[in-house]
């Protein structure tokens, strides 16, 4: 039987990079916190591309252990319709987020958080109409956690959202399903740069991604429009199966997922709970990325928390709201309209728009800058509904 | 006498990455150690989760 306590101040739910980086900022300033994820290993299954920006490392004063990075990144190449590219440079990796996960998790139990692997969370403990806790199986054995706050690091799936009554179900038109596998095997035609195909026909409304983890290995993978018929999978069988230096790769792992691309939430907090990552779809519109921006939403959440426990007044937990958008929801509403533009465009638009568009304009598009894409797309003599 | 459909999931395809927990509407479809569960009397037959499904596991019958 495993003594644990029953009355924290802090009940996290899910271990990911969200759960555990607000468990050890928590930690770090004196909460009692406990983390508590479904799995039986913290950091499995992976539903992620694994790649990580070079800017949040810096953002978040991170140093990454080199057991953490499967391949160091200096650039992309991204691949119009009619094969044409363009080269972007930036600095980044592709993880292991399995050693990536686990690390974060151990880096927060020695800052003093708790955590648990093998913990269903099921439920949320009402008492007199309030949120008390929590009712959960723990490794294997039913137990009730109070706890004063609680927080929804639960993935994109979120029980925690679902059960406080926060409404946070992904439209088809507003997530991308996602599906990849982890190719060994096969050539790379740069084993430090990703890259990304555009196409109506390659990716709806999405992409193809070659992520490399190794010389001869990658993450090769889609993310297409949820509400596609044909489904994530169809499309990437279809673009591996054209390539000789992939077709005859080893598939050492399956993975898949579904994306948020944008709705984001106006209040993603409900009395004392909070969400924080997926579970707030606190995820990059354009590129899909979320890594990131679940430990910098963590990293806010933590500070008001704590300010919320030393009030003793969950009522704080709103200024959350307003801290995210100001530090990342008002630049993620801007790319989510870039992708409304971007997914309108017809493959020959797209071919034009790869034409016009150099490697820099590129980046500043996935970091919200829009002005150069509009009067490059006004340029090139297309309609812009909206604008 | 109409019957409804019921959704059936092929345990081999799917991949348990839990997105059509995630896109359904109402609530039908729960998470489970063995992979989604389906909540029948929940279900309004919108069919989002089977279009969703990156592996097309669920198929109605």
């Amino acid at each position: 039987m495993i003594k644990i306590d029953k009355e924290v101040d802090v009940i996290i739910v899910g271990c990911g990079p969200a759960g555990s980086w607000c468990a050890k900022r928590l930690a770090e300033y004196g909460v009692n916190v406990i983390v508590l994820d479904r799995n039986e290993e913290i950091g499995t299954p992976v539903r992620c591309g694994e790649g990580f920006s070079k800017t949040i490392e810096e953002r978040l004063n991170l140093k990454l252990p080199s057991f953490c990075i499967a391949q160091k990144i200096d650039g992309a190449f991204i691949y119009a319709p009619n094969g044409k590219f363009v080269e972007v440079k930036g600095f980044g990796y592709v993880l292991e987020r399995k050693m990536f996960d686990k690390w974060l998790a151990i880096e927060a139990s020695n800052a003093g958080a708790k955590i648990l692997a093998k913990s269903y969370v099921y439920d949320l403990i009402k008492e007199k109409g309030k949120i008390a806790g929590i009712k959960a199986n723990i490794v294997g054995e039913d137990m009730e956690i109070k706890g004063k706050i609680i927080v929804g690091a639960d993935g994109v799936e979120s029980m925690i959202a679902k059960k406080a009554g926060i409404n946070t179900t992904c439209s088809p038109f507003l997530v991308d399903s996602g599906f990849e596998y982890e190719l060994a095997n096969i050539k790379l035609r740069d084993e430090k740069k990703l890259e990304i195909f555009l196409g109506n026909e390659v990716a709806p409304r999405g992409y193809v991604w070659i992520f490399p983890k190794g010389k001869n290995r990658a993450n090769v993978g889609v993310g297409i429009v949820g509400s596609n018929e044909k489904g994530a999978r169809y499309y990437l069988d279809k673009f591996i199966a054209s390539r000789e230096e992939l077709r005859k790769g080893s598939i050492i792992e399956v993975k898949g997922g579904a994306i948020p691309v944008g709705g984001f939430l106006r209040d993603m907090v409900k009395e004392n709970v909070l969400l924080v990552g997926d579970a707030a779809h606190q995820v990059n519109p354009i590129h899909g990325g979320g890594i990131g921006e679940a430990m910098t939403a963590s990293e806010i959440a933590a500070k008001v928390i704590k300010k919320a426990l030393d009030k003793n007044d969950s009522k704080v937990l709103k200024e959350y709201n307003t801290l995210w958008y100001k530090s990342r929801g008002n630049t993620l509403k801007k790319i989510e309209k870039l992708r409304e533009i971007v997914e309108k465009l017809s493959d020959d638009q797209l071919n034009k728009l790869a034409e016009a568009l150099e490697g820099e304009d590129i980046y500043d598009i996935t970091h919200g800058n829009y002005l150069k894409l509009v009067k490059t797309l006004l340029k090139l003599g297309f309609k812009l509904a909206g604008f | 006498m109409t019957s409804e459909k019921i959704l059936l999931i092929d345990r081999n395809k799917c991949i348990r990455c839990f997105g059509c927990v995630a896109v359904c509407p109402v609530q039908a479809l729960e998470y489970s150690k063995e992979g989604p569960k389906w909540i029948e009397n929940r279900c309004t037959r919108c069919k989002i989760c089977s279009n969703f499904c990156p592996v097309k596991a669920i198929r109605w019958a």
